[in-house]
């Protein structure tokens, strides 16, 4: 076994033999004589084989051919006339409308990540952590007290499961979850019960957002495909977003204002 | 109607006793020394140009428009009654000497009254659609009548060139050729090719008798072409319209032999696209581009000659104040309002032709004048062949200026723009004079009638309006279309006035 490219350094160093170019030229030359000359000699099922393999390689040959010719010859431009024709004083100005369109629909959803919104009720009381929770002592290490139960209305996914007893840290009563809402619509006029999807924001404190505690002045999304609205697209808009106008704590259900 | 009737008997009647009227307003005078101070002025007529007819006279401040009239006539010994319009202190006399004068006027002073002499014919206002021709496929992005209102040729998004019969109102011809949109049509001014354009870059040149292409598609601009110009009749060597000025989005003005079919110059310069091209009557070549310049450049020769900066965005039209003599050629409107001359020697058709600009330029004090409208929502007034510097900056517009036209007797330049207006300026210092609102969308394309009394504009709104200049109001409303109206032109006979836009449809309005 050779160890290094010993002919490639040899023809770097020494060029090729001189009358390469001719030898390569009559083997090629050779070539179909030498070929026409197998497919005559052979038979059975090699021929079959030799044949098979032949044919395809022509229809290649073929289509790299034409794909070549129609590369090279010079076409007629049989692009269709766009639609919607504007005269000159009108070229430039389209795209400004659409670009504006868009920058306005990217400042929207900036917006909305963000987590700003135009709410009905801007200022809402803090809620301290003593008055939500209310400190349980159970268990083993009662003196630790490490356990929690929230004393305000929550709102639990359908997917939750609790934890075993012994490592579940915050308990959401049963009496206080919360499935729908009470959404007024502020242009319509008009009031729905509306299930709840999610807590979108609890302004006093993030793990409250987490828990899905649900307090005055609180962001839910709701479900509101049954009012049948549509995007400017045309799409029926299936979630939007709510703040809790009561206390549903004290009142038993949940009041909320719609965003628009 | 009636009225009009009346006032012309009441004329007839006191034609002969001119001068005896002359004589009774010095009788009042000499009594209204007596009884009340106030009552009469010292005035002296003063032509555009600072010459003053007659010797200073006392008139009654009471007096009305139609006498002042009178006595500038007797004063001028004129045969026929040219009206004029009258100023005082720059505020037109419409009804009586006494609204225009303010208290700082005193008996001792002699008042100037400053007389415009105003076209001898009268265009009517067009007030009904006569014909809506269908036939385009696409939306019609520019319509024209030729310069001697025989053509009407309308070009549109379907690559076609359509020629219409004006007399009857009915197709002619459709000529095919175009790949894509045909953006602009320019008539020459001779009247006897159409040169169209089209957004793929090409020139066609149609014959309006046959319809057929006359010698080769001139090739050459990269991009969409903007705006062709002829060259004005007048320059040309034997009577003929032979070169023309094209410029496109690639930022070249391109000078062609239409005969050759080849390429003569090539002038570039902008480094974005051209917006607009005039072919000035003095051989230059303005072109008005994104970059926010304006540059002159020498025909012969394809030198630069200035560059006009000032505008903060795109410069999106110019407009010349001979732009009007230009472009009727030889063909002078009251002419063709009793029949069609048709004028066959292209020699007497220069000298023609020749006469007109003269005429229009000093009606213009001379100079030729160059307003330019952009996007930044100013216009400016330049004297190109003085200055590099401006003669005025016309603000006053909300949103970006479409378009901007001098009116045919050079005094007034109105302008059109997005925020629904349009604007009316002095033509000789760019002072501002009114706004006309009316439209209820940006206003796209304005046309004055061959009297300079009359504005048609088209708009977004898909309506066209007639506007009087005198009163500076709205004359006729002219719905019908069903889309954005792109395309408006008011013929040179002042008979008729052609729109297409979004519709498809080519519309003809008559009175």
């Amino acid at each position: 076994m050779p160890q290094n490219e010993h002919i490639e350094l040899h023809r770097k160093r020494h060029g090729r033999r001189l009358d390469y170019e001719e030898r390569l030229r009559k083997r090629q030359a050779r070539e179909p004589h030498k070929r026409s000359a197998k497919a005559k000699e052979l038979f059975g099922l090699k021929a079959k084989l030799y044949n098979k393999e032949r044919r395809n390689e022509k229809i290649q040959m073929k289509k790299t051919i034409r794909a070549h010719e129609e590369k090279l010859s010079k076409q007629k431009d049989n692009k269709d006339v766009p639609e919607g024709a504007v005269p000159s004083y009108l070229l430039d100005r389209e795209g400004q409308s659409r670009a504006k369109v868009l920058s306005n629909m990217i400042k929207q959803k900036r917006k909305e990540k963000a987590g700003k919104w135009d709410v009905p009720i801007p200022k809402v009381r803090a809620q301290s952590e003593a008055e939500v929770f209310k400190v349980l002592k159970t268990g083993k290490r009662k003196a630790k007290s490490w356990k929690r139960m929230v004393t305000k209305v929550t709102y639990v996914g359908d997917s939750f499961t609790r934890k075993p007893p012994k490592f579940e840290r915050f308990i959401r009563p049963m009496g206080l979850r919360f499935k729908k809402a009470h959404v007024t619509h502020p242009e319509l006029k008009a009031t729905f019960c509306l299930p709840i999807i999610s807590v979108k924001k609890n302004p006093s404190s993030t793990m409250y957002t987490s828990l899905g505690v649900i307090t005055k002045g609180t962001v839910i999304e709701v479900n509101i495909s049954e009012l049948g609205l549509v995007t400017q697209s045309g799409k029926v808009v299936w979630g939007k977003y709510a703040q809790v106008t009561n206390n549903p704590e004290f009142d038993g259900c949940i009041n909320a204002v719609l965003l628009v | 109607m009636e009225v009009g009737m009346k006032r012309d008997n009441e004329e007839d009647s006191e034609a002969p006793e001119k001068i005896m009227k002359m004589n009774e307003t010095s009788e009042d005078t000499a009594d209204g020394m007596e009884n009340a101070d106030k009552e009469n002025v010292l005035a002296l007529f003063r032509s555009e140009s600072g010459e003053a007819a007659g010797p200073p006279v006392e008139l009654p401040i009471v007096l009305a428009r139609d006498k002042l009239q009178q006595i500038l006539n007797a004063f001028l010994q004129q045969e026929d009654e040219t009206p004029y319009s009258f100023f005082v202190n720059d505020k037109e006399v419409t009804q009586e000497l006494s609204k225009v004068m303010d208290s700082k006027t005193n008996e001792e002073k002699v008042m100037t009254i400053l007389y415009q002499p105003q076209a001898v014919f009268r265009v009517r206002p067009v007030a009904r659609c006569t014909s809506s021709m269908p036939g385009h496929a696409e939306a019609v992005l520019s319509a024209s009548f030729s310069p001697d209102c025989r053509h009407l040729a309308s070009g549109s998004g379907d690559t076609t060139v359509r020629f219409w019969d004006v007399g009857t109102e009915t197709p002619h011809f459709t000529c095919r050729g175009h790949r894509h949109w045909v953006l602009v049509t320019s008539w020459s001014t001779d009247g006897e090719r159409l040169a169209s354009a089209c957004k793929a870059g090409q020139i066609f040149i149609w014959d309006p008798k046959t319809g057929k292409q006359i010698g080769r598609t001139l090739t050459g601009h990269k991009q969409w072409i903007t705006a062709l110009c002829w060259e004005p009749l007048h320059l040309t060597s034997d009577g003929k319209c032979v070169r023309l000025a094209s410029a496109g989005k690639d930022g070249n003005v391109r000078i062609w032999n239409t005969n050759h079919g080849s390429c003569e110059k090539v002038l570039s310069n902008h480094v974005q696209g051209i917006t607009a091209l005039k072919w000035g009557g003095e051989g230059l070549i303005y072109s008005a581009s994104q970059d926010r310049t304006i540059k002159m450049w020498r025909a012969s020769d394809g030198v630069m000659c200035r560059t006009f900066q000032g505008h903060g965005h795109w410069v999106n039209t110019l407009a010349l104040n001979t732009d009007y003599a230009l472009r009727i050629g030889a063909y002078k409107p009251e002419a063709m309002m009793q029949d069609r001359p048709h004028i066959t020697e292209s020699e007497k058709r220069k000298s023609y032709a020749e006469k007109q600009y003269k005429e229009a330029l000093a009606a213009a004090g001379g100079v030729e004048r160059l307003a330019s409208g952009s996007d930044d929502f100013t216009l400016f007034l330049w004297e190109p062949s003085k200055s590099r510097k401006p003669i005025e900056r016309m603000t006053g517009h909300q949103q970006l200026v479409n378009d901007v036209k001098f009116s045919p007797d050079t005094r007034l330049i109105a302008s059109a723009s997005f925020d629904k207006s349009i604007r009316l300026w002095s033509g000789v210092n760019g002072r501002f004079l009114a706004v006309l609102r009316g439209h209820v969308n940006g206003v796209y394309q304005i046309a004055w009638s061959a009297d300079s009394r009359l504005l048609v504009s088209g708009s977004k709104d898909s309506t066209l309006k007639v506007w009087n200049i005198g009163a500076r109001k709205m004359e006729l409303d002219l719905p019908g279309h069903a889309d954005e109206v792109y395309a408006v032109d008011w013929s040179p006979d002042g008979q008729r006035v052609v729109s297409g836009g979004k519709d498809k449809i080519l519309k003809m309005w008559r009175r």
